[in-house]
């Protein structure tokens, strides 16, 4: 198994005449994700690369069954696409837009929460279960299906490390990027949890950056609920305070939100902490091997 | 994005928020001039600059006749404070304080809402009192859908006070403020302290607001009072290019796409040894135009002495972009040495472009760190 995505999960792509909703859908669909669907308001009845394209989300759920979106729609529209697609009872919402304003991910996701559906992103990659489905925007290639759950805060990062631990032999169950915003949905606690309820997931890499506090809670979290091995890596040990590091949630704040406590916590969890990707399937194999 | 104390207080006063009199000055004359339109005794002459701890550094005072205010507005004018030199200052009415409070909203990264945090300690550092005393602090999440209806503001209010009619007049405060925190997508709304005059009136005596740089776009009137340093000028010049930049002062210049991957190659660098000189993140596609404009942003910093290229070809192929390195060089035309890593699909052909050109073609992440660190040398 695998965690919120596998073969049967049937997706419409939100912004699919867009040039990056277009080539994504494309790209998903050869992966064999069920890409059902599409909407482009204004733009229902055309069809992209042979995929129905509707006004709707509640059209597009109607008629294909839809149980997952991916949104592609500019920033500006980003919210108004998620609140939509959690409407049409979609369950589980992915979006890839970068730039969208806090407050309307913090309106979106509350009303996504609201209606029961899981949020994932703004500003990530997406989601891949390998030789199943991938909801997002990743390069398929590089992964393997295998038994190690992915939880990052990062993009290129996580293909870094996957592409690591595929040439060492460690396949993936699921890898997710859960976002670089400062507000986005389901996070490392979340995504702690389903891989350690999940009975296909051995082990947990996790790639945490610089900004918040979301990583002691998971240190803390991990301490208490996971009993399979996680090994963690910590991205923006050189950043400077007060500065944004590309994704907007990756700054430290007056003294908070540093590399520093961050590895603190996770060692004091018995979380072994690799300082460059390459020592990541090391740290995980000796891990497992203590097991 | 940060405004001035006399900007924040403006948008309060736009939103009904009471502030102090106050009047913005850019000379002692204008300053005295100032004192004499508010018509009070004692005014306090504050230094306007985008940074905390004004007060200590000499920034803050208060002054009894217009001799004092000249005297003062002289020695804060052209003082510089934490690297920032005052160019203005705001001569305000000081208030008759009877007790101070903190008020501030923003939005809590944890439970994913905003929240307002409050605390009859006003006039702190705030960071002081949530370290020696977090008990003090309130913290009142807003569900953003809900809003902040009057019973949920003389909830919150009643945090601060216990009299019925500070409440009502607490929470009308609250409501103004939360209204202009959403309305101007800011990042932080703050007032501290918010003082309870001996006339038995609430006051916001400072204002600090910071905005959410993704929203700017919806906000003209906010971006106008833009005034980055030269160190953020750069960075946003970086951004409308399409890039993430920050300088961080070393002799490896760094580009790399995605914001992860960029930051972990400046860790790596350290890890070696090395110095990285920058944070370069220019983003998904790595067409031959981009590449040219990252170069001439990294030479633009004197210190570097080695480029370092790291690239996670995902969705674009290492060989398209092998051939627009290749491409780009021709027209930087530049005789640092560069260590290039290319990675991801079809790196093979890509690297196979790559051979017997002036480059220092790496396989791994910390080979290229360690061939980097090593010609910076």
């Amino acid at each position: 198994m695998s965690v919120l995505i596998n073969k049967d999960t049937r997706v419409i792509v939100q912004g699919i005449t867009g040039r990056d909703g277009s080539f994504h859908a494309a790209k998903m669909k050869e992966y064999g994700t069920q890409v059902v669907g599409g909407t482009s308001p204004g733009k229902g009845g055309q069809n992209v690369d042979g995929i129905p394209v509707f006004n709707t989300v509640k059209e597009a759920v109607e008629a294909t069954g839809a149980n997952t979106s991916i949104i592609f729609v500019p920033a500006p529209f980003a919210k108004d696409a998620m609140m939509e697609a959690a409407d049409a009872g979609v369950k589980l919402i992915v979006c890839i837009t970068e730039g969208i304003p806090v407050m309307d991910a913090v309106v979106a996701h509350q009303f996504i929460r609201m209606k029961g559906a899981n949020l994932i992103g703004p500003n990530c990659p997406g989601l891949i279960s390998p030789d199943l489905s991938m909801v997002g925007i990743m390069p398929t290639n590089i992964f393997k299906k295998g038994h190690t759950g992915i939880i990052s805060r990062s993009g290129t990062l996580t293909y870094e490390v996957v592409q690591n631990l595929t040439s060492a032999g460690i396949g993936q169950s699921t890898a997710i990027g859960v976002g670089g915003d400062p507000v986005v949905g389901l996070y490392f606690e979340d995504m702690l949890q389903l891989f350690q309820d999940d009975p296909d997931t051995d082990s947990i890499v996790i790639i945490g950056e610089i900004g918040g506090d979301a990583e002691e809670r998971a240190a803390e979290f991990i301490k208490e609920k996971v009993s399979k091995p996680v090994v963690a890596f910590i991205d923006g040990r050189e950043a400077p305070p007060g500065k944004q590091m590309g994704h907007a949630g990756a700054i430290i704040t007056t003294g908070a939100g540093t590399a520093a406590e961050k590895i603190a916590a996770f060692k004091a969890a018995g979380v072994p902490v690799a300082m460059e990707t390459c020592e990541i399937p090391v740290l995980l194999k000796e891990k497992m091997n203590q097991k | 994005m940060k405004v001035h104390e006399y900007q924040a207080k403006q948008f309060f006063a736009n939103y009904g928020v009471p502030v102090d009199h106050c009047i913005l000055c850019r000379s002692a004359a204008e300053a005295v001039e100032a004192y004499k339109k508010l018509g009070v005794d004692t005014v306090v002459v504050k230094a306007q600059v985008h940074t905390g701890g004004r007060g200590k550094a000499g920034g803050v005072k208060l002054a009894h006749n217009a001799d004092e205010v000249e005297k003062y507005a002289n020695q804060i004018l052209g003082m510089t404070i934490k690297g920032f030199v005052v160019d203005r200052i705001l001569v305000t009415e000081a208030a008759h304080i009877a007790s101070e409070y903190y008020v501030s909203i923003l939005v809590d990264r944890k439970i994913k809402q905003p929240i307002i945090m409050m605390s009859r300690e006003g006039g702190m550092e705030i960071e002081q009192v949530a370290k020696v005393s977090p008990e003090k602090i309130v913290r009142v999440p807003i569900d953003p859908i809900v809003g902040l209806p009057d019973y949920l503001a003389r909830d919150a209010a009643y945090n601060l006070f216990d009299d019925i009619k500070l409440v009502r007049q607490c929470a009308a405060v609250l409501q103004k403020l939360y209204k202009l925190f959403v309305e101007k997508d800011a990042s932080l709304v703050e007032i501290n302290p918010l003082v309870l005059t001996k006339e038995g009136t609430l006051l916001a005596v400072d204002a600090k607001m910071t905005f959410d740089n993704n929203s700017l776009f919806r906000h003209p009137d906010v971006l106008e009072l833009n005034e980055p340093t030269p160190e953020e000028k750069v960075e946003q010049d970086a951004k409308s290019k399409g890039f993430s930049y920050v300088n961080l002062g070393g002799d490896i210049g760094c580009m790399v796409n995605g914001a992860g991957l960029a930051m972990a190659t400046m860790d790596m660098i350290k890890l070696y040894g090395g110095s990285p000189a920058n944070f370069l993140d220019i983003g998904g596609s790595s067409n031959p135009q981009k590449i040219v404009e990252a170069m001439k942003l990294l030479t633009s910093d004197k210190h570097v002495k080695v480029v370092l290229i790291n690239i996670f070809g995902g969705i674009t192929r290492c060989d398209d972009v092998a051939k627009g390195l290749i491409e780009a060089f021709q027209e930087i035309k530049t005789d640092m040495p560069i260590v290039i890593r290319l990675t991801g699909t079809n790196e093979t052909e890509g690297r196979e472009i790559l051979k017997g050109t002036h480059f220092h073609v790496a396989h791994t992440m910390s080979e290229a760190g360690k061939m980097a660190v090593e010609l910076s040398k």
